[in-house]
């Protein structure tokens, strides 16, 4: 079985300017692909692209065989692409638990009962009970989401991702913004979610000592364009990164 | 308790008001038999019901529409018309409903399908046209909708006043006609109250909330955000339509004035923000309290007027005039919405909290 996730001469513009530019690019089960450029370079709007909060203006988004860049946002996370979103997405004055059970609803397809409590539906509570515990969030069920410190907001937002139960897990940038403490619960998270060989998992992120713990490989976007793609120490070293991301003359080491 | 869909009212003082509130209007017919207390505790019924109704929208989705009146007088003139071509039968009360529910839930899933993709705003330019048109349009084909005179017309025998069940015995009242109209006012729109309690607190409600707080986020998580707001639309349309079916059994009439003008859709709106969005509850207690300020204060300032005047005291009895009541009105839901900006109920809840946790 081969679910593949791929971007053919993905390509948006926005009045003149390119934000990404003709990126085609394959993402198999059970590698983590991390996906770094500078600020500006597009990374953001690529994943906006995969997971259809943004319409291509060329190029395709194929899923498991099937071509999803016709499809709205709520039909391709149906068809499996679970994002958690760079600026803290969530239901501000419901609950942590609130906000989890509701994610869990939407992936059993409790989507238009209205003649039962929800409280009947023992099942999703439970299960968002689970996943908060997995987060370590479990102590904070019962308050709103806004109440959350940022670094609490941001294990919410992953959070949510995994109750969708996604074979594709969309990162933009999970860490940021957390204090250091809290950075190694969502680390581990992800070094969970690696471990099943199933699921492709898309990582935007900074911090290069992240990335090179977790990545298999990585891409480097540019000015909207692919120009990197290979084996993390690989890349890492080659020269376009240290001159187009790391900002380095080549010839210099990377701290 | 499943009767409330474990919505409780959440503050001893609310749960007393409601008491309060349900008990006077179930004994209405024995102690206050008068004709202006029966119209006033009618009103109340199926204002609660209506502004519930629109609740649904405003509280739980976010969305503003104007076309509330529109559903209510859908449903008055679909009865209305019915009991005055057909005559005076429990049929033709059936043929209403039968044409007036399904046309208000139509026109909702079209405004709906058409407008709830974008936008609040335009949701809300929307119903605004549409129930304007609707109200020139109820106006205008007078060979159907009576014009600006509207309809009169006679209910099925059991319904009439004149129809007398039990002759004056009970506490001194006869129970007549009347009385069992009443009485299907206030369960009909307690059936409905309770049914729209169970829909915001079932997991399709839940979603409603969440479209609310984060549209783009409930899209992002798979729910198809445009059906639900649409059923949401359709469903209260059709609970404000059978409002408007119960509106118009009481009053053996309908027209433009009493289900279509904008004035009713300013009232919905006002005691909505006074009950307090959101909770349902806040319809009940919302309605009470306008309506009995709406009927009450103006005799009540009359006596205070009166009272200042005996009394010698300068300015006063001009400020509380029985004309200025609209003056005192404005000023009491501008101190209610400055004090109580989430509601009457969402004050409660606000005040019962701390005492819950400690």
């Amino acid at each position: 079985m081969t679910s593949t996730l791929e971007t053919s001469n993905l390509t948006i513009r926005f009045g003149g300017h390119v934000a990404v530019n003709k990126v085609s690019c394959t993402f198999r089960p059970g590698e983590l692909t991390a996906i770094v450029g500078p600020n500006g370079a597009g990374k953001t709007t690529y994943f906006n692209l995969i997971s259809g909060q943004l319409r291509a203006s060329e190029g395709r988004v194929l899923f498991d065989g099937t071509d999803l860049t016709k499809q709205s946002a709520p039909q391709r996370t149906r068809a499996g692409l679970g994002r958690a979103f760079q600026l803290t997405n969530l239901f501000p004055n419901l609950s942590v638990a609130e906000n989890v059970r509701l994610a869990v609803q939407a992936h059993r397809g409790v989507h238009y009962d209205m003649l039962r409590p929800w409280m009947v539906r023992r099942d999703l509570i439970e299960r968002a009970d689970a996943i908060l515990d997995s987060v370590a969030l479990s102590s904070r069920r019962d308050v709103a989401a806004t109440a959350l410190s940022h670094g609490d907001q941001r294990k919410l937002e992953v959070a949510l991702m995994m109750a969708l139960e996604p074979k594709v897990f969309m990162f933009d940038e999970p860490t940021a913004g957390m204090s250091v403490d809290e950075v190694p619960v969502v680390l581990d998270l992800i070094s969970k979610l690696k471990q099943d060989s199933s699921k492709i998992i898309l990582l935007v992120e900074h911090k290069m000592d992240v990335v090179r713990s977790l990545a298999d490989r990585i891409i480097v976007l540019h000015n909207g364009q692919l120009v990197a793609d290979g084996k993390p120490e690989e890349v890492i070293a080659s020269p376009i990164v240290q001159e187009a991301y790391l900002g380095i003359a080549p010839g210099r080491s990377a701290a | 308790m499943m009767i409330l869909s474990g919505d409780r009212p959440r503050s001893r003082i609310l749960s007393v008001l409601l008491l309060v509130i349900v008990v006077a209007l179930a004994v209405t017919p024995f102690v206050f038999p008068g004709a202006k207390a029966m119209n006033v505790a009618t009103k109340i019924c199926i204002f609660a019901a209506l502004v519930a109704s629109y609740d649904l929208l405003l509280g739980y989705t976010g969305t503003v529409s104007f076309a509330h009146t529109m559903f209510f007088g859908i449903g008055s003139y679909a009865v209305a018309i019915a009991l005055y071509a057909i005559g005076p039968s429990w049929g033709a009360v059936a043929a209403g409903l039968a044409i007036g529910l399904p046309l208000a839930a139509l026109l909702a899933l079209g405004i709906g399908l058409f407008s709830l993709r974008v936008e609040a705003i335009f949701f809300a330019m929307i119903t605004l046209a549409v129930a304007s048109a609707f109200l020139v349009l109820a106006s205008q084909l007078s060979w159907l909708t009576g014009g600006e005179d509207g309809r009169s017309f006679t209910l099925p025998e059991l319904l009439r006043p004149g129809t007398v069940f039990i002759p004056k015995n009970v506490l001194g009242t006869a129970i007549t006609g009347r009385t069992l109209t009443y009485y299907i006012v206030l369960v009909g729109s307690a059936a409905m109250i309770l049914g729209l309690l169970r829909v915001v607190n079932s997991p399709f409600g839940r979603v409603l909330q969440a479209i609310r707080e984060n549209r783009f986020r409930a899209e992002a998580l798979g729910f198809r955000t445009v059906f639900h707001l649409t059923y949401a639309n359709c469903l209260a349309a059709v609970v404000a339509a059978s409002a408007g079916a119960l509106n118009a059994l009481w009053l053996r009439y309908t027209g433009p004035d009493t289900t279509l003008s904008f004035a009713i859709m300013l009232d919905i709106l006002l005691m909505v923000v006074i009950g307090g969005m959101g909770t349902i509850y806040g319809a009940v207690v919302g309605a009470a309290v306008f309506i009995l300020a709406e009927n009450y204060l103006q005799s009540l300032m009359g006596a205070a007027s009166t009272a200042a005047a005996d009394a010698g005291l300068p300015l006063l009895p001009g400020l509380l005039h029985p004309d200025r009541w609209l003056l005192w009105l404005g000023l009491l839901f501008i101190a209610s919405v400055y004090f109580f900006p989430t509601g009457i109920v969402g004050r409660l809840r606000e005040m019962a909290r701390p005492q819950a946790e400690g």
